[in-house]
């Protein structure tokens, strides 16, 4: 992709936003069918495997504050479920370990190995694909601060793998890890496929290259990795050196991504509607990866096939995708006509 | 390094700074070859290892972990690595975990950071006997004071962190993180000694941080003095007798049993993996009890055979080291390449 001058770029793309054709789609009803007693809370993430089975990553129950020392300790509060291809709940993974408190995302990698990253115990963690703990990045602080730290710094954090409100995890084609980090910091790290520290990039800002905040990331098939800078209601592209390439600024607020890899990739972006407001924004746009727009789908609501303010799409199988939305605690599976 | 700053390039100078200092300062250790066992721990469908902070074996070999996962509990494997049960699901005086270490009639002891409870558990997992007293959660959530450690009490811990006894079975306990001292009781729980107070201190038999502890068969009490950045033997009755410096940082040690004892000492990798720091700490030692070093094993790396933050060994086997690690949620059994007593030695 060669070097484009941004307005240039930015106001070729918005005229484009502005006409996307609407994509014809359906919700398909109960989708995912749990167990009495089991509730989907808050839907962080969802993500498919090669096979079809589907991961939920969600905020169910409440991290729990317990008493103890000097130090009040925090508990629980995330759940991870695994559904068959027909959305039958099959068991829960990862039941009560130390790094589930506050979901943010689950992806798949090509390998199987699922990965779950966590916001409040600042951990991604890396499930083989039998379901064993295979790799960790990052530390649970042993304590719940109080009163809550404030925020500081400036987003660029630390050049190692503590992190600081993570939001989304991706590999490229060598295995190497991008993580988004996120919410407390304003950067992306990259990590070897064995854990060690490569580089990080960005901070918090609004230039060329800053973040307002990470929300998601992608990673296509040459490597070049995708920020979804929802804040600054854009997507940042960079190559797998953290080099600032392009940005798309007619997404809204991007807060979730996705990349149907293949001959035709396709990227899949939400401009998610704010927790607090169904009257605004919620359509998922459908993009080539040089930006452009070629249709766009959904809107923010509560009946099937609007949208509660999504944080995760799973776009593995074609035009059927997985939708993991906040504010509707549901997860819905879309198919596009 | 109390005073907090804003400045994120001061801290990651401060930090360096720290980091230059956990390096080892001994210098031609020959390395010893090791291999880990693969999947040794083996783990009921649905159960998880959190952070595997303690780690010790009784005389039949069965393993016991004391981690901490979203609760701290204590898992029994026998010598094969297949689980067996789980001691003390939901009790009182399990809230965080930082050791657990046996004695030799098997009893099984956990030591409590969170609840600052010491427990002795018999080799069928019954409580024996209780150490120190949970905070009474009826007064509310206590958080740490600013200003000076209250003065530390004969039987009231303070985040307390290892534990240990002499052949007539006296028990030592290392106390802590907001004490700074060794105690002394006797096999029934009643106070005998202390070396060290609320106080850090540097001088011999002052600690800043006592973070793990070992007694050997002469009875003398060595001690992880982790903030100083060194080891300490003291007598039985806790008279201090020498340090040790050039091991890197004072985290966790074992005594292997036996009429030959041999010391191990981790200079664990930092939390955090900061910039170099798996370049320059992580390794463990292995020595005499004189002193003389024997040789060292070990890196970090986020994947076996690698270490992330070793937090506890066994040694009852000298040449079958199980390792406890913090940040990769990991028990692992090292199997050493013999050595020779005293060769190659370092002094």
């Amino acid at each position: 992709m060669k070097i484009l001058m941004p307005a240039l770029l930015a106001a070729t793309l918005i005229a484009t936003a502005q006409d996307a054709p609407e994509i014809k789609f359906d919700s398909v009803p109960n989708a995912l069918q749990l167990p009495a007693g089991f509730y989907l809370g808050e839907v962080g993430g969802v993500a498919t495997n090669s096979h079809g089975q589907i991961f939920v990553y969600t905020r169910t129950g409440h991290p729990t504050i317990t008493i103890g020392t000097a130090r009040p300790f925090a508990h629980g509060g995330s759940r991870l479920f695994e559904f068959d291809p027909n959305g039958r709940f099959v068991r829960e993974v990862g039941k009560d370990t130390y790094a589930f408190m506050y979901a943010a995302q689950v992806r798949v990698d090509a390998s199987d190995n699922i990965w779950v990253v966590d916001e409040m115990t600042n951990m991604v963690i890396k499930f083989d694909p039998q379901r064993r703990v295979a790799m960790l990045l990052g530390r649970k602080e042993e304590s719940v601060r109080v009163p809550a730290r404030a925020p500081s710094g400036n987003g660029a954090g630390q050049p190692t793998d503590l992190f600081d409100r993570p939001t989304d995890v991706a590999w490229d084609a060598a295995g190497n890890i991008f993580v988004a980090d996120g919410l407390g910091n304003a950067r992306i790290a990259k990590f070897d496929k064995d854990g060690k520290f490569v580089k990080s990039w960005g901070k918090r800002g609004t230039g060329p290259g800053e973040f307002a905040n990470v929300r998601s990331i992608a990673v296509d098939a040459e490597g070049n990795v995708y920020a979804a800078d929802g804040g600054n209601r854009r997507v940042q592209v960079f190559d797998n050196n953290g080099e600032l390439k392009t940005a798309f600024t007619n997404v809204g607020n991007a807060q979730a991504l996705c990349i149907a890899k293949g001959a035709n990739p396709v990227l899949y972006v939400s401009n998610s509607n704010p927790p607090d407001d169904i009257d605004r924004d919620g359509e998922i746009y459908k993009l080539k990866l040089d930006g452009t727009i070629t249709g766009k789908f959904g809107r923010a609501g509560k009946l099937p096939k609007e949208f509660g303010t999504v944080n995760a799409i799973d776009c593995r199988s074609g035009n059927t995708l997985y939708v993991g939305e906040i504010g509707n605690l549901r997860v819905q599976k879309l198919v596009l006509h | 390094m109390k005073r907090m700053t804003s400045s994120v390039t001061l801290l990651v100078l401060a930090s360096a700074a720290m980091f230059a200092q956990r390096k080892a300062t001994i210098e031609n250790v020959r390395e010893i070859p090791f291999s880990t066992v693969p999947n040794f721990l083996k783990l009921p469908p649905g159960e998880y290892l959190g952070e595997s902070v303690a780690v010790a074996t009784n005389s039949k070999g069965h393993i016991f972990v004391y981690h901490r996962s979203a609760n701290t509990r204590l898992f029994e494997f026998d010598q094969g690595g297949n689980f067996v049960k789980e001691i003390g699901s939901g009790y009182y005086g399990f809230e965080f975990s930082h050791s657990v270490r046996v004695d030799k009639d098997d009893n099984i002891w956990t030591v409590d950071e969170g609840t600052n409870m010491i427990t002795k558990f018999s080799p069928d997992g019954k409580v024996l006997m209780v150490l120190g007293h949970r905070p009474p959660a009826v007064v509310g959530v206590q958080l740490a004071p600013p200003g000076p450690n209250v003065p530390a009490q004969k039987y009231i811990f303070c985040r307390p962190t290892d534990v240990g006894w002499d052949p007539q079975g006296n028990i030592f306990v290392s106390d802590g993180y907001c004490n700074n001292r060794v105690v002394k009781y006797d096999k029934d729980g009643r106070f005998l000694a202390q070396a060290g107070s609320e106080k850090a201190g540097k001088a011999l038999g002052e600690f800043n941080l006592p973070h793990g502890l070992q007694v050997d068969g002469q009875g003398n009490v060595w001690v992880a003095d982790r903030t100083n950045s060194r080891y300490q033997v003291l007598d039985n009755n806790l008279k201090p007798l020498r340090e040790i410096t050039n091991l890197g940082v004072g985290w966790t040690m074992c005594i292997s049993p036996g009429p030959h004892q041999y010391a191990f000492f981790s200079n664990s990798n930092p939390n955090g993996n900061m910039p170099g720091t798996w370049d320059t700490t992580g390794e463990i030692y292995k020595a005499e009890l004189d002193g003389t070093v024997i040789g060292r094993f070990g890196h970090p790396a986020k994947l076996p055979p690698g270490f992330q933050v070793v937090h506890m060994m066994d040694c009852r086997n000298p040449n079958e080291i199980i390792v406890g690690e913090i940040e990769s949620w990991r028990v692992q059994k090292l199997i050493l390449q013999k050595t020779t007593a005293k060769a190659g030695g370092a002094q």
